[in-house]
Protein backbone atom coordinates (compact mmCIF):
# COMPACT_ATOMS: atom_id res chain seq x y z
CA UNK A 1 0.00 0.00 0.00
CA UNK A 2 2.95 1.80 0.88
CA UNK A 3 4.51 1.50 -2.07
CA UNK A 4 1.69 2.23 -4.75
CA UNK A 5 1.38 6.08 -2.46
CA UNK A 6 4.61 6.79 -3.13
CA UNK A 7 4.60 5.35 -7.06
CA UNK A 8 1.07 7.04 -7.92
CA UNK A 9 0.41 9.47 -5.34
CA UNK A 10 -2.16 11.19 -7.87
CA UNK A 11 -3.80 8.01 -8.19
CA UNK A 12 -3.99 7.59 -3.92
CA UNK A 13 -5.08 11.19 -3.50
CA UNK A 14 -8.10 10.57 -5.66
CA UNK A 15 -9.28 7.71 -4.21
CA UNK A 16 -8.85 8.33 -0.81
CA UNK A 17 -10.87 11.96 -1.75
CA UNK A 18 -13.53 9.93 -3.19
CA UNK A 19 -13.98 7.01 -0.91
CA UNK A 20 -13.93 9.35 1.66
CA UNK A 21 -16.95 11.39 0.70
CA UNK A 22 -18.88 8.61 0.06
CA UNK A 23 -17.60 6.83 3.45
CA UNK A 24 -18.63 10.21 5.46
CA UNK A 25 -21.76 11.45 3.96
CA UNK A 26 -23.53 8.28 2.25
CA UNK A 27 -22.87 5.33 4.08
CA UNK A 28 -22.43 6.27 7.48
CA UNK A 29 -25.66 8.25 7.81
CA UNK A 30 -27.60 5.05 6.61
CA UNK A 31 -25.86 3.06 9.04
CA UNK A 32 -27.26 5.84 11.37
CA UNK A 33 -30.46 5.72 10.16
CA UNK A 34 -30.60 2.10 10.23
CA UNK A 35 -28.93 2.10 13.72
CA UNK A 36 -32.18 5.17 15.18
CA UNK A 37 -34.78 2.91 13.79
CA UNK A 38 -34.25 -0.16 16.12
CA UNK A 39 -33.60 2.21 19.20
CA UNK A 40 -35.49 4.10 21.70
CA UNK A 41 -36.69 7.53 21.81
CA UNK A 42 -35.36 10.21 24.06
CA UNK A 43 -36.92 13.80 24.69
CA UNK A 44 -33.13 14.85 26.05
CA UNK A 45 -30.35 12.99 22.86
CA UNK A 46 -32.80 12.18 20.20
CA UNK A 47 -31.89 8.33 20.89
CA UNK A 48 -30.70 6.19 23.27
CA UNK A 49 -30.93 2.73 24.34
CA UNK A 50 -31.99 -0.52 24.87
CA UNK A 51 -32.50 -1.92 21.24
CA UNK A 52 -36.17 -2.40 20.23
CA UNK A 53 -38.59 -2.61 17.58
CA UNK A 54 -40.76 -0.28 18.99
CA UNK A 55 -40.39 2.10 15.69
CA UNK A 56 -41.66 -0.49 13.36
CA UNK A 57 -44.25 -1.45 15.56
CA UNK A 58 -45.83 1.56 15.82
CA UNK A 59 -46.01 1.69 12.13
CA UNK A 60 -48.97 -0.53 12.52
CA UNK A 61 -50.71 1.75 14.97
CA UNK A 62 -54.04 2.26 13.49
CA UNK A 63 -53.41 5.99 13.30
CA UNK A 64 -50.32 6.15 11.79
CA UNK A 65 -51.56 3.06 9.13
CA UNK A 66 -54.19 4.64 7.78
CA UNK A 67 -52.17 7.93 7.00
CA UNK A 68 -49.42 5.44 5.36
CA UNK A 69 -52.21 3.36 3.36
CA UNK A 70 -53.88 7.06 2.33
CA UNK A 71 -50.43 8.18 0.85
CA UNK A 72 -50.17 4.75 -0.78
CA UNK A 73 -53.49 4.97 -2.48
CA UNK A 74 -52.17 8.77 -3.78
CA UNK A 75 -49.14 7.85 -4.71
CA UNK A 76 -50.51 4.35 -6.72
CA UNK A 77 -53.28 6.75 -8.30
CA UNK A 78 -50.10 9.72 -9.37
CA UNK A 79 -48.67 6.55 -11.08
CA UNK A 80 -51.61 5.17 -12.63
CA UNK A 81 -52.35 8.71 -13.81
CA UNK A 82 -48.35 9.05 -15.15
CA UNK A 83 -48.86 5.72 -17.00
CA UNK A 84 -52.06 6.41 -18.51
CA UNK A 85 -51.20 9.70 -19.72
CA UNK A 86 -47.13 9.04 -20.20
CA UNK A 87 -47.82 5.97 -22.54
CA UNK A 88 -49.23 6.97 -25.30
CA UNK A 89 -47.26 10.00 -24.69
CA UNK A 90 -44.33 8.12 -25.41
CA UNK A 91 -45.47 6.20 -28.70
CA UNK A 92 -46.90 9.30 -29.75
CA UNK A 93 -43.38 10.96 -29.44
CA UNK A 94 -41.39 8.03 -30.50
CA UNK A 95 -42.81 8.38 -33.94
CA UNK A 96 -42.44 12.15 -34.49
CA UNK A 97 -39.72 13.13 -37.13
CA UNK A 98 -36.45 12.70 -35.34
CA UNK A 99 -35.51 16.33 -36.44
CA UNK A 100 -38.87 17.78 -34.28
CA UNK A 101 -37.97 14.71 -31.53
CA UNK A 102 -35.03 16.58 -30.48
CA UNK A 103 -36.87 19.60 -29.48
CA UNK A 104 -39.89 17.81 -27.99
CA UNK A 105 -37.13 16.26 -25.26
CA UNK A 106 -35.94 18.92 -24.92
CA UNK A 107 -39.53 20.88 -23.41
CA UNK A 108 -40.32 18.03 -21.65
CA UNK A 109 -36.92 18.73 -19.39
CA UNK A 110 -37.44 22.19 -19.10
CA UNK A 111 -39.89 21.28 -16.46
CA UNK A 112 -37.01 19.27 -14.56
CA UNK A 113 -34.99 22.10 -14.52
CA UNK A 114 -37.09 24.98 -13.30
CA UNK A 115 -38.01 24.61 -9.40
CA UNK A 116 -40.67 22.64 -8.37
CA UNK A 117 -42.15 24.52 -5.77
CA UNK A 118 -42.59 27.17 -7.73
CA UNK A 119 -44.74 25.15 -10.16
CA UNK A 120 -46.59 23.48 -7.30
CA UNK A 121 -47.58 26.99 -6.29
CA UNK A 122 -48.94 27.77 -9.96
CA UNK A 123 -50.97 24.90 -9.44
CA UNK A 124 -52.91 26.56 -6.37
CA UNK A 125 -53.28 29.89 -8.45
CA UNK A 126 -55.39 27.76 -10.99
CA UNK A 127 -57.42 25.35 -8.45
CA UNK A 128 -58.19 28.09 -5.51
CA UNK A 129 -61.65 28.47 -5.13
CA UNK A 130 -61.59 31.95 -6.83
CA UNK A 131 -58.75 30.63 -9.14
CA UNK A 132 -58.71 30.22 -12.66
CA UNK A 133 -60.52 26.97 -13.70
CA UNK A 134 -63.11 27.84 -11.37
CA UNK A 135 -63.88 31.02 -13.17
CA UNK A 136 -63.90 29.49 -16.63
CA UNK A 137 -66.22 26.81 -15.58
CA UNK A 138 -68.31 29.30 -14.16
CA UNK A 139 -68.33 31.84 -17.13
CA UNK A 140 -69.01 29.14 -19.41
CA UNK A 141 -71.67 27.53 -17.64
CA UNK A 142 -70.54 24.18 -16.83
CA UNK A 143 -70.86 24.88 -12.55
CA UNK A 144 -73.12 27.61 -11.10
CA UNK A 145 -70.58 28.33 -7.95
CA UNK A 146 -67.13 27.73 -7.40
CA UNK A 147 -66.22 24.04 -6.69
CA UNK A 148 -63.75 23.27 -3.64
CA UNK A 149 -60.77 22.31 -5.99
CA UNK A 150 -57.84 23.54 -3.61
CA UNK A 151 -56.98 21.22 -0.56
CA UNK A 152 -58.83 17.75 -1.93
CA UNK A 153 -57.16 14.12 -2.20
CA UNK A 154 -57.44 15.68 -5.97
CA UNK A 155 -55.61 18.52 -5.60
CA UNK A 156 -52.44 16.69 -4.31
CA UNK A 157 -52.94 13.88 -7.00
CA UNK A 158 -52.98 16.61 -9.67
CA UNK A 159 -49.96 18.12 -8.51
CA UNK A 160 -48.12 14.87 -8.19
CA UNK A 161 -48.83 14.05 -11.57
CA UNK A 162 -47.54 17.71 -12.97
CA UNK A 163 -44.29 17.11 -10.78
CA UNK A 164 -43.62 13.72 -11.80
CA UNK A 165 -44.94 12.94 -15.25
CA UNK A 166 -41.87 13.93 -17.41
CA UNK A 167 -40.02 10.93 -14.77
CA UNK A 168 -42.48 8.77 -16.65
CA UNK A 169 -42.41 9.65 -20.17
CA UNK A 170 -38.21 9.60 -20.21
CA UNK A 171 -37.78 5.94 -19.90
CA UNK A 172 -41.03 5.07 -21.24
CA UNK A 173 -39.50 6.85 -24.11
CA UNK A 174 -36.28 4.98 -24.40
CA UNK A 175 -38.16 1.71 -24.58
CA UNK A 176 -40.36 2.91 -27.53
CA UNK A 177 -36.97 4.36 -29.32
CA UNK A 178 -35.56 0.47 -29.23
CA UNK A 179 -39.11 -0.79 -30.50
CA UNK A 180 -38.09 -2.01 -34.14
CA UNK A 181 -40.71 -1.38 -36.93
CA UNK A 182 -40.05 -4.78 -38.20
CA UNK A 183 -41.00 -6.51 -35.12
CA UNK A 184 -44.39 -4.93 -35.37
CA UNK A 185 -44.54 -5.84 -38.74
CA UNK A 186 -43.46 -9.50 -38.44
CA UNK A 187 -46.66 -10.14 -35.79
CA UNK A 188 -48.66 -8.23 -38.27
CA UNK A 189 -47.24 -10.92 -40.96
CA UNK A 190 -47.95 -13.64 -38.62
CA UNK A 191 -51.32 -12.58 -38.55
CA UNK A 192 -51.93 -11.06 -35.30
CA UNK A 193 -54.32 -8.13 -35.14
CA UNK A 194 -53.34 -4.19 -33.61
CA UNK A 195 -54.61 -5.87 -30.43
CA UNK A 196 -53.33 -8.65 -30.26
CA UNK A 197 -49.98 -6.81 -31.17
CA UNK A 198 -50.20 -4.59 -28.44
CA UNK A 199 -50.78 -7.46 -26.33
CA UNK A 200 -48.31 -9.95 -27.25
CA UNK A 201 -45.39 -8.04 -28.61
CA UNK A 202 -45.58 -4.30 -27.26
CA UNK A 203 -46.31 -4.96 -23.98
CA UNK A 204 -43.77 -7.28 -23.15
CA UNK A 205 -41.46 -5.33 -24.73
CA UNK A 206 -42.26 -2.08 -23.12
CA UNK A 207 -42.59 -3.98 -20.06
CA UNK A 208 -38.95 -2.46 -18.55
CA UNK A 209 -39.69 1.00 -19.35
CA UNK A 210 -43.19 0.73 -17.75
CA UNK A 211 -41.58 -0.68 -14.44
CA UNK A 212 -38.39 2.19 -14.58
CA UNK A 213 -41.06 4.82 -14.80
CA UNK A 214 -43.17 3.60 -12.04
CA UNK A 215 -39.90 3.79 -9.71
CA UNK A 216 -39.05 7.35 -10.23
CA UNK A 217 -42.85 8.00 -9.97
CA UNK A 218 -44.38 5.95 -7.17
CA UNK A 219 -41.16 6.82 -4.52
CA UNK A 220 -41.58 10.53 -5.07
CA UNK A 221 -44.90 10.47 -4.74
CA UNK A 222 -45.23 8.79 -1.46
CA UNK A 223 -42.05 11.23 -0.27
CA UNK A 224 -42.83 15.10 -2.02
CA UNK A 225 -43.70 16.40 1.43
CA UNK A 226 -44.08 20.05 0.46
CA UNK A 227 -47.02 19.03 -2.43
CA UNK A 228 -49.54 18.43 0.29
CA UNK A 229 -48.57 21.60 2.19
CA UNK A 230 -49.30 24.07 -0.47
CA UNK A 231 -52.13 21.57 -2.53
CA UNK A 232 -53.61 19.45 0.14
CA UNK A 233 -54.51 20.74 3.67
CA UNK A 234 -53.67 18.59 6.73
CA UNK A 235 -55.35 15.75 5.71
CA UNK A 236 -54.31 14.97 2.82
CA UNK A 237 -50.40 13.33 3.96
CA UNK A 238 -47.98 11.83 2.61
CA UNK A 239 -45.60 9.21 4.21
CA UNK A 240 -42.90 12.29 3.59
CA UNK A 241 -45.11 14.32 5.64
CA UNK A 242 -44.77 12.14 8.59
CA UNK A 243 -41.34 11.56 8.32
CA UNK A 244 -41.00 15.40 8.64
CA UNK A 245 -43.45 15.62 10.97
CA UNK A 246 -41.54 12.37 13.48
CA UNK A 247 -37.79 13.95 12.53
CA UNK A 248 -38.21 18.10 13.11
CA UNK A 249 -41.54 18.65 15.07
CA UNK A 250 -42.25 15.55 17.25
CA UNK A 251 -38.74 15.03 17.66
CA UNK A 252 -39.64 10.74 17.12
CA UNK A 253 -36.13 10.12 15.71
CA UNK A 254 -36.26 5.84 15.84
CA UNK A 255 -40.11 6.66 14.75
CA UNK A 256 -39.12 8.69 11.69
CA UNK A 257 -36.30 6.52 11.17
CA UNK A 258 -38.32 3.56 10.80
CA UNK A 259 -41.06 4.93 8.20
CA UNK A 260 -37.47 5.99 6.19
CA UNK A 261 -36.28 2.49 5.97
CA UNK A 262 -39.70 1.33 4.77
CA UNK A 263 -39.45 3.53 1.95
CA UNK A 264 -36.18 2.03 0.97
CA UNK A 265 -36.97 -0.79 1.17
CA UNK A 266 -40.04 -0.47 -1.06
CA UNK A 267 -37.96 1.31 -3.90
CA UNK A 268 -35.40 -1.93 -3.08
CA UNK A 269 -38.34 -4.53 -3.96
CA UNK A 270 -38.86 -2.27 -7.36
CA UNK A 271 -35.69 -2.32 -8.26
CA UNK A 272 -35.27 -5.91 -7.68
CA UNK A 273 -38.87 -6.35 -10.06
CA UNK A 274 -37.20 -4.12 -12.88
CA UNK A 275 -34.02 -5.92 -12.84
CA UNK A 276 -35.98 -8.96 -13.25
CA UNK A 277 -37.85 -7.93 -15.79
CA UNK A 278 -35.27 -6.86 -17.78
CA UNK A 279 -33.32 -10.43 -17.36
CA UNK A 280 -36.19 -12.24 -18.70
CA UNK A 281 -36.66 -9.71 -21.45
CA UNK A 282 -33.02 -10.78 -22.36
CA UNK A 283 -33.64 -14.29 -21.97
CA UNK A 284 -36.23 -14.41 -24.63
CA UNK A 285 -34.27 -12.27 -26.87
CA UNK A 286 -31.37 -14.60 -26.90
CA UNK B 1 -54.06 8.39 -36.55
CA UNK B 2 -51.63 10.66 -37.20
CA UNK B 3 -53.56 13.73 -36.59
CA UNK B 4 -54.75 12.48 -33.55
CA UNK B 5 -51.46 11.66 -32.03
CA UNK B 6 -50.19 15.02 -32.65
CA UNK B 7 -52.90 16.60 -30.83
CA UNK B 8 -52.50 14.50 -28.37
CA UNK B 9 -48.84 15.49 -27.60
CA UNK B 10 -50.07 19.31 -27.94
CA UNK B 11 -52.57 18.86 -25.35
CA UNK B 12 -50.15 17.33 -23.03
CA UNK B 13 -47.67 20.05 -23.62
CA UNK B 14 -50.32 22.57 -23.51
CA UNK B 15 -51.25 21.06 -19.60
CA UNK B 16 -47.48 21.09 -18.74
CA UNK B 17 -46.86 24.99 -19.26
CA UNK B 18 -49.93 26.47 -18.51
CA UNK B 19 -49.44 26.90 -14.57
CA UNK B 20 -46.27 28.18 -15.93
CA UNK B 21 -47.50 30.82 -18.45
CA UNK B 22 -50.42 31.65 -16.02
CA UNK B 23 -47.48 32.38 -13.59
CA UNK B 24 -45.62 34.30 -15.35
CA UNK B 25 -48.53 36.41 -16.86
CA UNK B 26 -50.02 37.19 -13.02
CA UNK B 27 -46.56 38.44 -12.15
CA UNK B 28 -47.38 41.43 -13.86
CA UNK B 29 -50.81 41.63 -12.22
CA UNK B 30 -51.23 44.81 -10.49
CA UNK B 31 -54.09 42.97 -8.45
CA UNK B 32 -53.28 42.29 -4.74
CA UNK B 33 -55.59 39.51 -4.73
CA UNK B 34 -53.98 37.40 -7.33
CA UNK B 35 -57.04 36.23 -8.73
CA UNK B 36 -58.42 39.17 -11.22
CA UNK B 37 -56.26 41.44 -13.65
CA UNK B 38 -55.98 44.72 -12.82
CA UNK B 39 -53.78 45.87 -15.22
CA UNK B 40 -49.96 45.56 -16.05
CA UNK B 41 -47.72 46.79 -13.22
CA UNK B 42 -43.89 45.36 -12.26
CA UNK B 43 -44.76 46.20 -8.67
CA UNK B 44 -44.54 42.50 -7.48
CA UNK B 45 -40.64 42.97 -9.00
CA UNK B 46 -40.29 46.01 -6.70
CA UNK B 47 -41.67 44.81 -3.83
CA UNK B 48 -39.44 41.81 -3.79
CA UNK B 49 -36.17 43.89 -4.24
CA UNK B 50 -36.87 46.14 -1.56
CA UNK B 51 -37.14 43.34 0.43
CA UNK B 52 -34.20 43.07 2.61
CA UNK B 53 -34.71 39.50 3.67
CA UNK B 54 -35.42 38.39 0.07
CA UNK B 55 -32.66 40.19 -1.15
CA UNK B 56 -30.31 38.07 1.27
CA UNK B 57 -32.01 35.01 0.78
CA UNK B 58 -31.27 35.22 -2.89
CA UNK B 59 -27.48 35.97 -2.10
CA UNK B 60 -27.21 32.61 -0.18
CA UNK B 61 -28.85 30.79 -2.89
CA UNK B 62 -26.80 31.34 -5.21
CA UNK B 63 -23.75 31.76 -3.61
CA UNK B 64 -24.55 28.02 -1.82
CA UNK B 65 -25.29 26.83 -5.61
CA UNK B 66 -22.22 28.50 -6.88
CA UNK B 67 -19.80 26.75 -4.17
CA UNK B 68 -22.20 23.42 -4.38
CA UNK B 69 -22.07 23.30 -7.87
CA UNK B 70 -18.17 23.38 -7.95
CA UNK B 71 -17.42 20.95 -5.13
CA UNK B 72 -19.55 18.62 -6.63
CA UNK B 73 -18.08 18.79 -10.23
CA UNK B 74 -14.70 18.37 -8.89
CA UNK B 75 -15.06 15.88 -6.55
CA UNK B 76 -17.71 14.10 -9.65
CA UNK B 77 -15.04 14.70 -12.04
CA UNK B 78 -12.35 12.73 -10.10
CA UNK B 79 -14.62 10.06 -9.13
CA UNK B 80 -15.35 9.32 -12.58
CA UNK B 81 -12.11 9.45 -13.72
CA UNK B 82 -10.94 7.38 -11.16
CA UNK B 83 -13.88 4.34 -12.03
CA UNK B 84 -12.94 4.76 -15.24
CA UNK B 85 -9.20 4.29 -15.37
CA UNK B 86 -8.57 2.53 -12.33
CA UNK B 87 -9.19 -1.07 -10.74
CA UNK B 88 -9.29 -0.80 -7.47
CA UNK B 89 -11.02 -3.19 -4.78
CA UNK B 90 -14.14 -2.25 -4.04
CA UNK B 91 -15.57 -0.29 -7.05
CA UNK B 92 -18.32 -2.10 -7.09
CA UNK B 93 -19.16 -0.36 -3.27
CA UNK B 94 -18.21 2.73 -5.04
CA UNK B 95 -20.36 2.59 -7.72
CA UNK B 96 -23.62 1.14 -5.60
CA UNK B 97 -23.09 4.09 -2.91
CA UNK B 98 -23.53 6.57 -6.11
CA UNK B 99 -26.46 4.54 -7.16
CA UNK B 100 -28.17 4.41 -3.87
CA UNK B 101 -27.73 8.62 -3.39
CA UNK B 102 -29.17 8.78 -7.05
CA UNK B 103 -32.17 6.53 -6.51
CA UNK B 104 -32.80 6.65 -2.64
CA UNK B 105 -36.24 9.29 -1.75
CA UNK B 106 -34.46 12.75 -1.11
CA UNK B 107 -36.29 12.53 2.21
CA UNK B 108 -34.22 9.22 2.99
CA UNK B 109 -31.29 11.61 2.29
CA UNK B 110 -32.48 14.39 4.05
CA UNK B 111 -32.83 13.00 7.27
CA UNK B 112 -29.91 10.52 7.11
CA UNK B 113 -27.98 13.53 6.83
CA UNK B 114 -29.65 15.62 9.45
CA UNK B 115 -28.71 12.92 11.95
CA UNK B 116 -24.75 12.69 11.11
CA UNK B 117 -24.55 16.63 11.62
CA UNK B 118 -26.62 16.37 14.70
CA UNK B 119 -24.54 13.52 16.11
CA UNK B 120 -20.74 15.60 14.67
CA UNK B 121 -22.32 17.95 16.92
CA UNK B 122 -22.48 20.13 13.57
CA UNK B 123 -24.39 23.81 13.57
CA UNK B 124 -26.70 23.76 11.33
CA UNK B 125 -26.77 26.54 8.01
CA UNK B 126 -24.14 26.57 5.24
CA UNK B 127 -21.46 24.05 5.87
CA UNK B 128 -23.95 21.29 6.69
CA UNK B 129 -25.91 22.95 3.65
CA UNK B 130 -22.99 22.52 1.10
CA UNK B 131 -22.39 18.96 2.11
CA UNK B 132 -25.73 18.30 1.26
CA UNK B 133 -26.21 19.57 -1.55
CA UNK B 134 -22.53 18.46 -2.96
CA UNK B 135 -24.02 15.11 -1.75
CA UNK B 136 -26.89 14.86 -4.00
CA UNK B 137 -25.01 16.24 -6.88
CA UNK B 138 -22.36 13.98 -6.77
CA UNK B 139 -23.89 11.38 -9.00
CA UNK B 140 -25.17 13.58 -11.73
CA UNK B 141 -22.05 14.90 -12.52
CA UNK B 142 -20.42 11.52 -12.01
CA UNK B 143 -22.83 10.08 -14.62
CA UNK B 144 -22.47 13.37 -17.08
CA UNK B 145 -18.45 13.03 -16.81
CA UNK B 146 -18.77 8.76 -17.01
CA UNK B 147 -21.31 9.51 -21.05
CA UNK B 148 -17.71 11.32 -22.12
CA UNK B 149 -15.53 9.32 -20.78
CA UNK B 150 -16.80 6.02 -22.44
CA UNK B 151 -16.37 7.33 -26.06
CA UNK B 152 -13.05 8.54 -25.45
CA UNK B 153 -9.82 7.00 -27.39
CA UNK B 154 -8.08 4.36 -25.24
CA UNK B 155 -4.87 5.41 -26.77
CA UNK B 156 -4.48 8.84 -26.28
CA UNK B 157 -3.33 8.73 -21.97
CA UNK B 158 -1.33 5.97 -22.58
CA UNK B 159 0.44 7.71 -25.66
CA UNK B 160 1.14 10.55 -22.93
CA UNK B 161 2.29 7.87 -20.51
CA UNK B 162 4.35 6.48 -23.02
CA UNK B 163 5.99 9.81 -23.56
CA UNK B 164 6.68 10.16 -19.64
CA UNK B 165 3.88 11.81 -18.43
CA UNK B 166 2.79 11.28 -14.54
CA UNK B 167 -0.65 10.17 -14.16
CA UNK B 168 -1.65 14.07 -12.37
CA UNK B 169 0.20 15.59 -16.02
CA UNK B 170 -1.30 13.16 -18.16
CA UNK B 171 -4.50 13.69 -16.18
CA UNK B 172 -4.10 17.55 -16.17
CA UNK B 173 -2.81 17.57 -19.90
CA UNK B 174 -4.82 14.75 -22.04
CA UNK B 175 -8.66 13.94 -20.08
CA UNK B 176 -9.24 17.43 -18.39
CA UNK B 177 -9.48 19.12 -21.89
CA UNK B 178 -11.25 16.18 -23.13
CA UNK B 179 -14.15 15.71 -20.18
CA UNK B 180 -14.25 19.90 -20.04
CA UNK B 181 -18.02 20.02 -21.63
CA UNK B 182 -19.33 17.35 -19.71
CA UNK B 183 -18.06 19.65 -16.04
CA UNK B 184 -19.74 22.33 -17.42
CA UNK B 185 -22.83 20.84 -18.35
CA UNK B 186 -22.07 18.69 -14.63
CA UNK B 187 -21.60 22.03 -13.19
CA UNK B 188 -25.04 23.63 -14.41
CA UNK B 189 -26.76 20.64 -13.57
CA UNK B 190 -25.13 20.55 -9.97
CA UNK B 191 -25.77 24.45 -10.18
CA UNK B 192 -29.70 24.16 -10.86
CA UNK B 193 -30.20 21.12 -8.49
CA UNK B 194 -28.94 22.90 -5.34
CA UNK B 195 -31.10 26.05 -6.15
CA UNK B 196 -34.44 24.13 -6.56
CA UNK B 197 -33.71 21.80 -3.89
CA UNK B 198 -36.60 21.79 -1.18
CA UNK B 199 -36.68 18.32 0.69
CA UNK B 200 -33.27 18.14 2.00
CA UNK B 201 -32.31 22.03 2.44
CA UNK B 202 -35.88 21.87 4.68
CA UNK B 203 -33.86 18.88 6.89
CA UNK B 204 -30.27 20.41 7.43
CA UNK B 205 -30.67 24.23 7.06
CA UNK B 206 -30.13 26.47 10.19
CA UNK B 207 -31.99 30.02 10.97
CA UNK B 208 -28.38 31.08 10.68
CA UNK B 209 -28.68 30.98 6.91
CA UNK B 210 -31.58 31.66 4.77
CA UNK B 211 -31.93 30.25 1.34
CA UNK B 212 -34.63 31.07 -1.37
CA UNK B 213 -36.08 27.94 -1.71
CA UNK B 214 -36.89 27.67 2.08
CA UNK B 215 -37.74 31.13 2.29
CA UNK B 216 -40.77 30.62 -0.67
CA UNK B 217 -41.46 27.29 1.35
CA UNK B 218 -42.74 29.45 4.15
CA UNK B 219 -44.14 32.62 1.85
CA UNK B 220 -46.41 29.93 -0.35
CA UNK B 221 -47.85 27.67 2.42
CA UNK B 222 -50.12 30.12 3.98
CA UNK B 223 -52.45 31.54 1.18
CA UNK B 224 -51.14 33.19 -2.08
CA UNK B 225 -48.38 35.38 -2.47
CA UNK B 226 -48.14 38.01 -5.38
CA UNK B 227 -44.69 38.22 -4.88
CA UNK B 228 -44.07 34.45 -5.08
CA UNK B 229 -45.50 34.91 -8.94
CA UNK B 230 -42.21 37.22 -9.82
CA UNK B 231 -40.02 35.21 -7.66
CA UNK B 232 -40.78 31.86 -9.57
CA UNK B 233 -40.52 34.20 -13.29
CA UNK B 234 -37.21 35.22 -12.30
CA UNK B 235 -36.26 31.67 -10.83
CA UNK B 236 -37.75 30.29 -14.13
CA UNK B 237 -35.96 32.60 -16.39
CA UNK B 238 -32.87 31.98 -14.88
CA UNK B 239 -33.28 27.76 -14.80
CA UNK B 240 -34.09 28.36 -18.57
CA UNK B 241 -30.88 30.03 -19.75
CA UNK B 242 -28.91 27.68 -17.29
CA UNK B 243 -30.25 24.85 -19.22
CA UNK B 244 -30.09 26.37 -22.65
CA UNK B 245 -26.50 27.27 -21.98
CA UNK B 246 -25.96 23.37 -20.88
CA UNK B 247 -27.58 22.27 -24.05
CA UNK B 248 -25.44 24.23 -26.29
CA UNK B 249 -21.71 23.29 -24.79
CA UNK B 250 -23.01 19.71 -25.31
CA UNK B 251 -24.54 19.90 -28.79
CA UNK B 252 -21.34 22.00 -29.60
CA UNK B 253 -18.83 19.66 -28.08
CA UNK B 254 -20.28 17.05 -30.20
CA UNK B 255 -19.95 18.62 -33.78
Amino acid sequence: MMQSIRQQPFRAAVLVLVWGWLVFLVLTPNMLVVGASVMTRDPANFISLPLNLDAYRQLFNPLYLEVFLHSLYMAAMTTLVCLLIGYPFAWALSRVEKRRQILLIFLLIVPFWTNSLVRTYALKLILATNGLLNSALMSLGVIDESAQLLYTEGAVIVGLVYLLLPFMILPLYSVFEDLRQDVLLASHDLGAGRFATFKNVIVPLTLPGVLAGVMLVLLPAMGLFFVPDILGGSRNLLVGNVIKNQFLDARNWPFGAAASIVLTLTMALLMFAHRLSKRRLGEEGA
Amino acid sequence: MRWLSRSYLALVYLLLYVPIVVLVIFSFNDSRTGYNWGGLSVRWYESLFSNHAMVQAMWNSLWLALTAATVSTCIGALTALALHRYRFRGKKVLNGMLFVVMMSPEIVLAISLLGLFLLLGLKLGYVSLLLAHVTFCLPFVVITVMARLSGFDERLPEAARDLGASDFTMTRTVLIPVIMPALLAGWLLGFTLSMDDVVVSTFVSGPSYEILPLRIYSMVRVGLKPEVNALGTLLLVFSLAMLMLSQWILSRSKQ
